[in-house]
């Protein structure tokens, strides 16, 4: 199951037509205590780049975008419960939302882990 | 003189190491004058009261079948038992009647308490606002005088006072911006905010249904004007600009950028937020401004209260001085009138609605008035004087020691800028804002502007004694090397304040915004 | 100048270390065609404390102060006893000159008074959760309308007729920018609220319906049916309450199925003040829709030594955080306001609260029973609390002001209110509160009685 990753700091594994969406475990180092996080509803037609989810800290809200075009299918419960799991367990329990892949073509501006680790390095 | 203290003892010797130690822990939980409280709920009873009123007959109502029979939930308490809860409340709290309180662009300054005075006068605190027009005149005068003086000291014809605070008139400036592009047919769509505004600026404008644009601003900490006239175009609405502006100084091009601004079909809204800076030097309408709300809280002096209530009349050009909104007090040879809906006639058809019921905050306008009267044109001359070098001089006091990265742009106006370079590894502006609080001191504005790194912008109005500001200086110096030096206790400050740092992580995670009986 | 300290002395020391040699030097920046050469001329200098204090007395004792006169003004402003404690309390320095509890450690009487006004308030209204107060009721009512909105994904708000008209007016006036469609009317003089044909105007694409409780009029609509309505259509129901104190004696709009509850709060500790600060109430009954409330909320939380303690929280919904984003523009409360309704509250207690509003109840029933009584006057209301709509058959605006003359405060009337429809204009709102007695109600109608005669 590949995995790509985007320059806002998001995990994409993608499994058939569907992409699981998350944010990466710099993202969350950066953002500090996670307290909230708004999911799309399900259903929801995203573009690629439009805003899909919001993560918030105490002080800051951060938007997270759709890393490509497709219908969400699912999001992560657990998280409206438990969003400190973004902290904890960030690139596995801690996962946004399910989407399917419309464009697969869409993949290949992505980054696979070792440009990503070379990316957030550089930061 | 005979100093009467023969001890030579003086508050900032520190006490001896024995006096230091923490003590036995008391039943209570008191520390002596620190005092715990328990809220409200823990303590108060439904059957209690502290008033003094008949007992409800039972009989037949007229509530047509709607009689609240379930319990409410209120609990109350006897006067004596009121006064001390909202007390040891209070002493919980710092204030400007405690000491310097330096929040940068918030301008807390004193609070003269002839203001509470005159606004509990009957004829200003006990009139309705439907009242008879004949029996009011007195009040629509004051709002009328209020209005002249903001007039006549910003150098605009026209003014709105019914707004209810400094966001609520930006939102008046912006949607009589709005109302007069569409009165000509000009539909635009963008407003121009700098990054260092303010973030009601943007809130604002969004609201309006503008879409909001960064404007760039120079390495000095000004609005790129370059950038800005490059930006111009036909689908700029307006440009939003604080001025004074948030990095503390004066924007130099403002004409400049209005000029340009107007030529190019767009309007000028400028913050009057910083207003304290410049009332009595420069009217802000011979900079070529459209719209400018005044805080009344904050230039003169109406009191903060924990977070309201504020004021904020706004001041129009000619060009949008129709599109004001209701209701408008105008005086006729010694007769005061409402204008409102009613009456709109054709000098206020082009109006754009209504912002609140009634017509303002009255009891902050008796206030702010009686501020105005107390300087006159001379004493708000000389408060802007005051409040500048106050600044300033805290400005060349610390930039030795800490960063001031606009410190080479010229004189600050009334609050001086610092940033959190040269900290040692760990440490940040939070860290030194904590520990001010230990020193006695509110913490001074952090974060914002967000141009700065770490951004401390400390504000001290004119009310402080140079004495005052001796020793503010003293205290910032000696945490500042604190800071620089890698002081990690400063990480756990404040130590002696009524709480110690508080978890701000937990109460956004699990929301407590009520009290339920089942926390017990 | 009694408020400045700095000597002539300090300033040229300070002159000094700053580097500049008059303090015209600081204002550099200010271009030279801009500056001012001194005083702004045609203004007055500076004034001794007792000359501005008789200023402003002189314009004071040009007002009939509603104390000095039988009083029976209401709509949406109403005159109740404050006790003097509230006063006393709400002008400690501690609480009068504290900012914005930012810094919580050092504002934790600011801090729990909130918590417990909003629990208060959530209490009153029946609902779970409350906020830390909005400017005041209208502007309250219009938050609430762009919250459903929000909540909703629609934009179509339908207003009750019988709102009051300056709420219904703001929230025009907002609506025309945000491009909400606003369902409005005017309100139908009967003697019950017209519920079928507010129900009737509910359609699928509505996000709201927004009534009035007790309405302009003084009538208790039934809230539950229209609540019913409202959530079948997938709409909110904001409930608008300007009369707190009704609340001692009515059930609350959560408990009657209201999703948004929003009013003014003036009545409890706060006066008249000629239309504001007032004190603007915000509350919602399911505590899902918390992150859609606009302005301040403060919470509960522990330091770190384990002492409870709060905090204002969930503020990446404000301005300070969201910018362009935010909820609402909102930034400054009615804080000191909130304050002196607490207090008042407390002082209450929910057996005061009772007592206070049967008392309202007693002599609004009382003043409603007298002037039936006056030829020419027919009392409207089926139900009410202590706000009712008299008839006149003739210009109640007029009346009024001839009544003023005589030194009766009579009420107000729908011409004043609703000046453009001369249909509405015969009608009279009168207030009657636990500062009205039998003597002022039987002066009211005894004025009432000279004028129609």
């Amino acid at each position: 199951m590949p995995r790509y990753f985007t320059d806002e700091h998001e995990w994409v594994d993608v499994e058939g037509s569907t992409a699981t969406v998350g944010i990466t475990d710099y993202a969350q180092g950066q953002l500090g205590d996670i307290v909230f996080v708004e999911l799309p509803s399900v259903g929801k037609q995203l573009e690629k780049g439009d805003d899909a989810a919001v993560v918030e800290s105490v002080k800051a809200a951060s938007d997270v975008y759709a890393p490509i075009s497709g219908k969400v299918l699912e999001s992560n419960e657990d998280l409206e419960e438990d969003p400190a799991l973004v902290n904890t367990d960030p690139e596995d329990g801690g996962w946004f939302f399910r989407m399917t892949v419309s464009d697969e073509s869409e993949l290949e501006g992505l980054m696979d882990e070792a440009a990503y680790k070379a990316f957030a390095d550089s930061l | 003189m005979n100093a009467p203290n023969k001890s030579g003892w003086k508050p900032e010797m520190n006490a001896s190491e024995d006096g230091m130690h923490q003590g036995p822990a008391t039943v209570t939980g008191n520390r002596a004058l620190m005092l715990e409280e328990p809220l409200l709920f823990e303590i108060g009873h439904a059957n209690e009261t502290g008033v003094d009123l008949p007992e409800p007959q039972f009989g037949a109502n007229r509530f047509g079948g709607f009689e609240r029979n379930a319990a409410i939930g209120l609990p109350g308490l006897s006067e004596p038992e009121t006064m001390r809860h909202y007390t040891r409340l209070s002493r919980q709290n710092y204030a400007i009647d405690l000491g310097l309180f330096p929040l940068g662009s918030c301008t807390m300054k004193h609070n003269p308490r002839l203001n509470e005075k005159v606004a509990r006068m009957p004829g200003f605190a006990d009139v309705h606002p439907l009242a008879p027009i004949s029996t009011v005149q007195g009040a629509l005068q004051v709002i009328h005088e209020l209005g002249e003086w903001l007039k006549a000291l910003t150098g605009m014809p026209a003014v709105a006072m019914s707004p209810k605070a400094g966001a609520h008139g930006e939102l008046c400036g912006i949607l009589a911006i709005r109302a007069a592009l569409e009165a000509r047919g000009d539909a635009r769509e963008v407003v121009l905010c700098p990054e260092s505004a303010h973030g009601t600026n943007p809130a604002t404008a969004a609201f309006a249904g503008y879409r909001v644009e960064d404007i760039p601003a120079t390495a000095e900490g000004r609005v790129d004007v370059a950038a800005l006239k490059a930006r111009l175009g036909p689908d700029v609405a307006a440009v939003m600009i604080t001025n004074p502006n948030t990095c503390g100084l004066f924007e130099r091009d403002f004409k400049v950028i209005a000029d340009a601004v107007h030529a190019a079909g767009g309007f000028v809204y400028c913050d009057g937020a910083n207003f304290n800076a410049i009332v009595g030097k420069v009217r802000p309408g011979d900079l070529g401004v459209d719209a400018m709300h005044i805080n009344l809280h904050k230039t003169f002096s109406t009191p903060h209260g924990g977070g309201g209530p504020g004021s904020g009349p706004v001041v129009f050009s000619e060009a949008l001085a129709p599109f004001a909104p209701l209701p408008v007090v105008v005086e006729d040879r010694g007769q005061y009138r409402m204008i409102e809906e009613e009456d709109a006639g054709e000098n206020h058809s082009s109006t754009f609605g209504r912002m609140t019921a009634f017509h303002g905050q009255m009891g902050m306008f008796t206030r702010a008035l009686t501020y105005i009267l107390s300087h006159g044109a001379d004493g708000l001359k000389q408060v802007a004087e005051d409040a500048v070098l106050n600044a300033n001089y805290i400005l060349r006091s610390l930039d030795d020691l800490l960063d001031a990265p606009f410190g080479a742009s010229g004189p600050c106006m009334h609050e001086a800028l610092f940033g959190d370079r040269g900290f040692a590894e760990g440490l940040s502006t939070l860290d030194l804002a904590k520990a001010m609080i230990d020193e006695g001191y509110h913490p001074m504005t952090m974060y914002f502007p967000l141009v700065v790194h770490g951004a401390m912008l400390i504000e001290p109005t004119e009310t402080e004694s140079k004495a005052g500001l001796d020793q503010f200086i003293a205290a910032l110096r000696g945490l500042a090397e604190r800071a620089k030096a890698g002081d990690e206790s400063m990480k756990q400050a404040p130590f002696y304040a009524p709480r110690r740092r508080l978890d701000e992580t937990l109460a956004a995670r699990k929301p407590v915004l009520a009290w339920a009986e089942d926390e017990e | 100048m009694r408020y400045l300290p700095l000597t002539q002395n300090d300033r040229s020391e300070m002159l000094a270390k700053v580097g500049a040699a008059t303090i015209d030097d600081l204002f550099v920046d200010v271009p030279a065609e801009a500056r001012l050469d001194g005083p702004i001329h045609s203004l007055p200098m500076h004034m001794s404390e007792m000359a501005v204090e008789a200023h402003m007395r002189a314009r004071s004792k040009k007002n009939l102060a509603a104390a000095d006169a039988p009083f029976f003004l209401g709509a949406g402003a109403y005159r109740h006893h404050i006790p003097a404690s509230v006063d006393h309390i709400i002008q400690r320095g501690e609480f009068l000159t504290a900012y914005t509890p930012y810094q919580p450690e050092i504002a934790q009487g600011t801090l729990q008074m909130l918590f417990e006004f909003q629990s208060q308030v959530a209490r009153l209204y029946g609902c779970a959760v409350a906020n830390a107060s909005m400017y005041d009721g209208s502007t309250a009512c219009w938050e609430a309308v762009a919250m459903a909105t929000r909540v909703t994904r629609r934009n179509r708000a339908v207003l009750s007729g019988a709102l009051h008209p300056h709420y219904t007016e703001v929230v025009k006036t907002m609506a025309k920018f945000t491009g909400d469609t606003i369902a409005d009317s005017l309100p139908s003089i009967q003697p019950a609220p017209d519920n079928a044909g507010l129900i009737a105007r509910i359609d699928d694409e509505t996000a709201c319906v927004v009534v009035q409780y007790p309405d302009i009029l003084g009538r208790i609509a039934d809230l539950a049916e229209i609540a019913e309505a409202a959530h079948a259509k997938g709409a909110l129901l904001i409930a608008v309450n300007t009369e707190p104190v009704a609340l001692g004696a009515i059930k609350s709009p959560g408990e009657l199925g209201a999703d948004i509850v929003v009013g003014e709060g003036q009545s409890i500790g706060v006066g008249l003040q000629f239309g504001g600060p007032y004190l603007g109430l915000f509350a919602v009954r399911d505590p899902k829709h918390v992150r859609q409330m606009p302005g301040r909320l403060c919470g509960e939380t522990q330091d770190a030594e384990g002492k409870r303690g709060f905090v204002l929280t969930l503020s990446t919904r404000e301005q300070h955080i969201r910018r362009e984003k935010a909820t609402s523009n909102i930034c400054t409360n009615s804080g000191l306001c909130a304050l002196a309704f607490s207090v008042h509250m407390t002082l209450l207690g929910e057996k005061g609260l009772r007592a206070l509003a049967a008392e309202n109840h007693r002599l609004a029933c009382l003043a409603a029973d007298r002037l039936a009584k006056v030829p020419g006057v027919s009392v409207l209301n089926q139900s009410f609390f202590n706000e009712f709509t008299i008839r006149l058959g003739r210009d109640a605006r007029q009346l009024v002001r001839n009544l003023a003359e005589q030194g009766v405060l009579a009420g107000v009337s729908l011409g004043r209110l609703y000046p453009d429809h001369p249909e509405l204009g015969d009608a009279l709102l009168v207030a009657v509160t636990e500062t009205c007695d039998e003597e002022d109600i039987e002066a009211l109608a005894a004025a009432l009685e000279g004028e129609l005669a």
